[in-house]
C-alpha cells in the first residue's frame, strides 16, 4: 500500500520534475562544468580555473558589475515607489479613473523591443521629445545615450516607466482586498491620511511589497531586450549589464566556456538575493 | 550537325526529365541579414521566386534574420542543433571565425567547370579582399557597400557654398562645415556641419579615418592589427577633434540607428553613412542632396562592408551545387543591377554596371555610382581571429576617446595591447 502511494506521488510529480530537470538543473550544470572544463566553444578535457581568472582580471566585467548593481539600487525602488503612489491614486475615487488605470498600465503591455525603438528617437539629441522639451524651457540639449554620465541613468528611466505599470496592478489588487472597516474605524478616532497609510494601508501591502520586490530585482538583472535597441551596452561598457555581456561574449564573441563563468556569477548574484529575501525580509511581512 | 545537335538536346531533356523525376527536389536553406532602412526583404524574396521559377528543382528557404550579428548566430544555432541550412548571407568579415569553427567551405571547392572559375573572377577585386583567405574564395559578395558622405545641396547653397563640390580633403571638411554649423542666439547649434556615427560599427568608420591617413588596421590573416601606429592615432584625434576642436560634428557619440533621420529632418549638412542607405535616402529626402566620396587626408579611401555569400561545410555535395547556382544566381549582372537599384548597395561586378537596366539608373541618377567609384580607394574592413571581440576593444575605444574619458594614444595602446593578447596564440 505505502510501496503504490509512493510510486503515484512520484508519477504525479514527474511531469513538472522531468522539466525542471531538463531545463533547469541540467543546464546549470551544464554551464558550471563547461566554466571549469571549456575553452572558446570547445569542450577541454582537464579542470582548469582559466576562465574565472580571466574574469578577475577583466576590467569590461567588473565594470559591468557595478553597471548592474547600481541598475538594480536604483530601478527597483524607484519602480515599487511609483507603483504604489499610482495605485494609490488610481484606487481612490476620481474622475477618469479606469482611463487612468489603463495609461499607467500600457507601457507594460507594449513588447520591449518596441519600446525601446519608441525611446531611441525620444532620446535622440537633434530630433528627440527630450530635448525639444528641454529647449523650449530654454535648457541646452543632452546626449542622453551618447554621454557615458547619462547613458545609464536613461536606460533607468525607461525601465521604471516600464516596471512601474505592471507592478501597480498587484498594488491596485491588494489594495482592493484591505477591509474598509479599518478605515472606517480609523477615522472615527480621527487619524490623519499619512497616519492611516503608515499603520494599515503599508503593514497590509506588505506581501505584495515582497512580491514585487522580487520581480524587480529579478528583473532588473535579467531584462536587458532594450539594451539591443538603445545603447548596445555603450558608449564604452556605460551601460552594458552582466546578462547582456553573457549574450555579448556567448554570441557576439563565441566564447561560451567564458560566457558560462560569467553566468555562474550571475547565478551566484541571484542566490545571494534569494537569499536575503527570504531569509531576512520575509520574517518582517504579516500574511 | 544540327541534326546531332537536336539529338543531344533531346537526349538531354529526357535525361534532365528523368534526373528531376528520380531525384527529389534539393531543398536549400539560406540565413540572410539586412542592416539598414527599407524592405529589402521584399527585394531579396522577388529574387529568390525569379531563382525558383527557373529552377524548378531547387526549393530555396530564405529566411531574414535580423542584422549581421543575429544572421550568424541563427545560422551557426541552426547548424548546431542539426537543422538543415546549406548557405548564409553573413557578414564579409565573418570569415576568420567562421574558419575557426569549420562551418565553411571554400567556392573553389565546389566550382568545377572554367565557366565558373571566370565567374569567380568576375567581381570588384576590392569586394574580394575580405572573402579570400590563404588564396582560396570563402566569401562572395553580395550586399556590398562603402561609406559616403551624403550631403544636402539646399544647405550648400543656403550657406554660401558650390552645392556639385562637397569637401574633398579633411581641411574642407572642416571650413565648409564650420560654414554649414549654424547656431541660434544662445549658441546653442541647430544645425550641424557633418555627422560620423560612433554607435553600431566605430570601427567601420574609424576604418576610412585610417585608410584615409594611408594605413591598414589589420593585415591579410588576421592576426595582427595596428591599432597603436601614430597614423591610427592621428586619424583617432582628427575624429575627436571634429567635435571638440572645430566643432563641426557633435561631441560625444552619435547614433547609427537614428543618423539618416537627422540627416532626412535636416539637422546635419553632411553624413557618413552605408552605400545601402541611398535609395532609402532617395524616396525620403525632401531637399535637392547629393552623395560624394569620402574627404581625403593623404588619400581617399573606405572599408568595403556588408555581406558575402558563405556555402557550409556540412550540405551533400549535390546540395552544394544547388547553392552554388543559387549564388550564381544572385549575383548575375541582372541580378545584382536589379538589387543594386533598389537597394543602393553597389553592382558587385563590373558586368553589373554595364547592364542596360543599372546604366540607365547610374545616368539619371548619379550617385548610384559613387560607391563604384570610390573603389579604387576602397580596402578591406576590419577582419581578424575572434573578431567580435577585437572588434569591441577597438568600439570602446573610439567611444572611450569620442566621449573625453581617454586620450587617442592611451585608448589605442590598450586596445592593441589586449588584441595582442588575444590574436598571439593565431600567429
Amino acid at each position: 500500500m505505502f510501496k503504490t502511494y509512493k510510486a503515484q506521488a512520484w508519477l504525479l510529480l514527474a511531469p513538472a520534475l522531468i522539466l525542471l530537470v531538463a531545463f533547469t538543473y541540467f543546464p546549470i550544470g551544464n554551464t558550471v562544468w563547461r566554466s571549469f572544463f571549456g575553452f572558446g566553444v570547445q569542450m577541454g578535457d582537464y579542470l582548469s580555473d582559466e576562465n574565472y581568472a580571466r574574469l578577475m582580471e577583466d576590467t569590461v566585467f567588473w565594470k559591468v558589475l557595478k553597471n548592474n548593481l547600481l541598475y538594480a539600487l536604483v530601478t527597483v525602488p524607484a519602480s515599487i515607489v511609483l507603483a504604489l503612489v499610482m495605485a494609490l491614486w488610481v484606487n481612490s475615487k476620481i474622475a477618469g479613473q479606469s482611463f487612468l488605470r489603463l495609461s499607467f498600465f500600457t507601457p507594460t503591455m507594449l513588447p520591449m523591443i518596441s519600446v525601446a525603438n519608441i525611446w531611441l528617437l525620444f532620446y535622440s539629441p537633434e530630433i528627440g521629445l527630450f530635448n525639444s522639451v528641454l529647449e523650449s524651457f530654454g535648457g541646452s540639449g543632452i546626449n542622453w545615450l551618447g554621454d557615458p554620465d547619462t547613458a545609464l541613468y536613461s536606460l533607468m528611466a525607461m525601465t521604471i516607466w516600464k516596471e512601474a505599470g505592471f507592478f501597480m496592478i498587484f498594488y491596485l489588487a491588494a489594495l482592493q482586498t484591505i477591509s474598509p472597516d479599518l478605515y472606517k474605524a480609523a477615522r472615527t478616532e480621527n487619524a490623519s491620511a499619512w497616519y492611516i497609510f503608515r499603520r494599515i494601508t503599508f503593514p497590509l501591502l506588505m506581501p505584495t511589497t515582497l512580491f514585487v520586490f522580487v520581480n524587480a530585482l529579478l528583473n532588473a538583472f535579467k531584462l536587458i531586450d532594450h539594451l539591443f535597441i538603445l545603447t548596445k551596452g555603450g558608449p564604452n561598457n556605460a551601460t552594458n549589464l552582466l546578462l547582456y555581456y553573457i549574450y555579448e561574449n556567448s554570441f557576439s564573441f563565441f566564447d561560451t566556456a567564458y560566457a558560462s563563468a560569467l553566468t555562474v556569477v550571475l547565478l551566484l548574484v541571484l542566490i545571494i538575493m534569494a537569499l536575503i529575501q527570504f531569509g531576512i525580509i520575509e520574517r518582517r511581512v504579516h500574511y | 550537325m544540327r541534326k546531332n545537335l537536336k539529338k543531344l538536346l533531346t537526349v538531354g531533356a529526357i535525361g534532365l526529365s528523368f534526373s528531376a523525376l528520380v531525384h527529389a527536389k534539393t531543398e536549400l536553406t539560406m540565413y540572410y541579414p539586412v542592416s539598414v532602412g527599407g524592405s529589402l526583404t521584399k527585394v531579396v524574396d522577388s529574387i529568390v521566386a525569379d531563382f525558383e521559377q527557373q529552377n524548378p528543382d531547387i526549393d530555396v528557404n530564405a529566411i531574414y534574420a535580423g542584422n549581421y550579428n543575429d544572421a550568424r548566430v541563427k545560422a551557426l544555432a541552426a547548424l548546431n542543433s542539426g537543422k538543415p541550412a546549406q548557405l548564409s548571407v553573413m557578414f564579409s568579415i565573418d570569415v576568420h571565425e567562421l574558419m575557426d569553427l569549420d562551418a565553411i567551405v571554400p567556392f573553389d571547392e565546389v566550382i568545377s567547370t572554367p565557366e565558373e572559375k571566370t565567374w569567380l573572377n568576375s567581381f570588384h577585386p576590392a569586394l574580394m579582399e575580405n572573402g579570400l583567405v590563404d588564396g582560396k574564395t570563402y566569401g562572395i559578395p553580395f550586399q556590398r557597400s562603402t561609406i559616403v558622405m551624403y550631403y544636402n545641396k539646399d544647405m550648400f547653397r543656403a550657406a554660401g557654398l558650390d552645392p556639385e563640390k562637397a569637401p574633398s580633403s579633411w581641411q574642407e571638411l572642416i571650413d565648409m562645415g564650420q560654414k554649414l554649423t549654424k547656431k541660434d542666439s544662445s549658441g546653442k547649434v541647430t544645425q550641424w556641419g557633418a555627422m560620423i556615427p560612433s554607435t553600431g560599427y566605430p570601427y567601420w568608420m574609424f576604418g576610412a579615418l585610417t585608410k584615409e591617413k594611408g594605413h591598414k588596421l589589420m593585415n591579410q590573416a588576421g592576426n595582427k592589427t595596428y591599432f597603436d601606429d601614430p597614423k591610427a592615432i592621428a586619424a583617432l584625434e582628427f575624429w575627436q577633434d571634429l567635435g571638440d576642436k572645430y566643432q563641426v560634428i557633435p561631441k560625444g557619440t552619435i547614433e547609427w540607428g537614428t543618423l539618416r533621420q537627422n540627416f532626412l529632418e535636416e539637422k546635419t549638412a553632411m553624413m557618413w553613412h552605408s552605400t545601402g542607405n541611398l535609395t532609402a535616402v532617395k524616396n525620403a529626402a525632401k531637399f535637392d542632396f547629393g552623395v560624394a566620396m569620402l574627404p581625403a587626408n593623404v588619400e581617399r579611401g573606405s572599408p568595403t562592408g556588408g555581406g558575402n555569400f558563405y556555402l557550409f561545410k556540412n550540405a551533400t555535395t549535390e546540395e552544394k551545387k544547388a547553392a552554388l547556382e543559387l549564388v550564381k544566381f544572385m549575383t548575375s549582372p541582372e541580378q545584382a543591377a536589379k538589387w543594386s537599384i533598389q537597394t543602393g548597395y553597389m553592382g558587385i561586378s563590373p558586368a553589373a554596371y554595364q547592364t542596360p537596366e543599372l546604366k540607365e539608373y547610374v545616368s539619371s541618377f548619379p550617385p548610384a555610382a559613387v560607391a563604384r567609384d570610390q573603389l579604387k580607394f576602397a580596402t578591406a574592413e576590419l577582419s581578424t581571429h575572434q573578431s567580435g571581440r577585437v572588434r569591441k576593444l577597438l568600439d570602446d575605444a573610439i567611444q572611450a576617446v569620442l566621449n573625453g574619458q581617454q586620450s587617442a594614444e592611451q585608448a589605442l595602446t590598450s586596445a592593441q595591447k589586449q588584441a595582442d593578447r588575444i590574436l598571439s596564440r593565431y600567429r
